[in-house]
């Protein structure tokens, strides 16, 4: 009988273990909170390039993080990438002419949205469009801009 | 030249055989699968054996293999001056790969021959033909709670071999290697995804899972009934658990990769 006990609550610790270990990898090392997107509320934007902007790839105001990108499609009426974000709806007083930019994370790092607060006293609300977009920067266009800005240039 | 032929043909036939048998046993298996959770008791002693003694292998084997990730990454990175990244590599490695591949082979080295001596114990001491001859059937009795057993510890050794990685790594990068500790959690929460990586590694390691019971229980079963037929079942378990697992990896690894 003791055996048996023993058997059994070694059984459960080891259960209880691995389910912790299974909760310790879902909820610290992944991006699960980014999932549960009820409480937000969503912006559009348009951009002629969105580089290698990902899924879930983060939004920043002021370098800290309000939101995540939900959808990036390219609209082929408009021949222009549209760009879904779900924002943190605690962050609801961003004005409503506030422009979105792609930018890099570092060296190595990721792509993600920059949003810069324009003067309006209007906030954003849900499914609005951010008029003013920048573009990412393609590394290969910036510098065929700048050879042919060389060649352009009278010889002196 | 045609004796060649003639030899790759039998061996080719015998191994064609060994694995439709294989296959046939899987499926006398799964039908006995709900009868035996009427008996939750056989099968909490056969999660106890294969789950609970494999704890401290698993445990330790987790935490070095972190450890050396951390290290080696470490080393590699310090060039480019991303040595944050190390956590994201570590994550990465450990939940995609090594967490199910490693503790599937450590498994079968650890439980799959524990289970295979067994039952080819049973079987050379007459106790399966005991059971038959009073009406038991020994795959529902003695196969099948040692087959779900296997099946339900494996994701769990995997994910707690996982997170014991993850320990290792952030001890040796973060605490002995100082890199910075907010960088490293911010970098794996924004990369790892959930059902990309980690869902991903314990699917694989539950497939993993019912290979190697299968294999384990397949072996006992059906060893020669002698000394040596047992110690050749215990062998074949686990060369054939180590190839079919890295097998299996590589076929699940590019479906699940195609798939998303």
């Amino acid at each position: 009988m003791q055996q048996t006990r023993a058997v059994e609550f070694g059984t459960g610790l080891f259960v209880f273990l691995g389910i912790v270990a299974l909760f310790f990898l879902t909820t610290r090392v992944t991006n699960f909170d980014s999932y549960e997107g009820e409480e937000g509320y969503t912006l559009t934007a348009r951009f002629d390039n969105v580089g290698s902007l990902k899924l879930r790839a983060p939004v920043a105001m002021s370098g800290v993080k309000i939101g995540r990108v939900t959808s990036v499609v390219f609209d082929d009426e408009m021949l222009e990438a549209v760009v879904e974000m779900r924002i943190d709806s605690s962050y609801d007083k961003i004005p409503n002419d506030s422009d979105a930019s792609i930018l890099t994370q570092g060296i190595l790092g990721g792509q993600y949205i920059g949003l810069e607060p324009g003067g309006s006293m209007d906030f954003f609300k849900d499914q609005d469009e951010i008029q003013f977009t920048q573009s990412a920067l393609v590394l290969e266009k910036l510098i065929s801009k700048y050879l042919f800005s060389q060649a352009d240039k009278p010889e002196e | 030249m045609t004796r060649i032929l003639r030899d790759v043909w039998y061996s080719l036939q015998e191994w064609l055989q060994t694995f439709g048998a294989c296959q046939l046993f899987l499926i006398r298996i799964l039908a006995g699968c709900p009868a035996a959770f009427l008996r939750p008791r056989l099968i909490i002693k056969q999660v106890h054996d294969s789950g609970v003694l494999s704890l401290a292998i698993i445990g330790i084997s987790g935490f070095f293999v972190g450890m050396v990730l951390s290290l080696q990454a470490y080393n590699s990175l310090t060039r480019f001056g991303a040595t944050e990244s190390i956590g994201v590599l570590a994550a990465l490695a450990l939940t995609r790969e090594l967490g199910p591949v490693v503790t599937a082979l450590l498994f079968a080295g650890r439980a799959g021959t524990a289970l295979a001596s067994e039952i080819g114990l049973m079987r050379a001491t007459d106790q399966l033909s005991g059971m038959e001859m009073m009406a038991v059937d020994p795959v529902r009795r003695v196969v099948v709670p040692r087959f779900i057993g296997g099946v339900i510890a494996m994701p769990l050794l995997a994910a707690i071999f996982s997170a014991m990685g993850l320990f290792g790594a952030w001890l040796e990068g973060v605490v002995l290697l100082n890199v910075d500790e907010g960088a490293f959690w911010q970098q794996m929460q924004d990369q790892v995804d959930v059902f990309d990586d980690v869902l991903a590694g314990i699917l694989k390691s539950f497939a993993f899972g019912v290979a190697a019971s299968l294999l384990a229980v397949f072996e006992g079963y059906n060893s020669i009934p002698t000394a040596e037929g047992v110690s050749r079942a215990t062998t074949r378990t686990v060369v054939l658990t180590a190839l079919s697992v890295l097998v299996l990896n590589f076929m699940l690894t590019a479906v699940l990769i195609g798939e998303v």
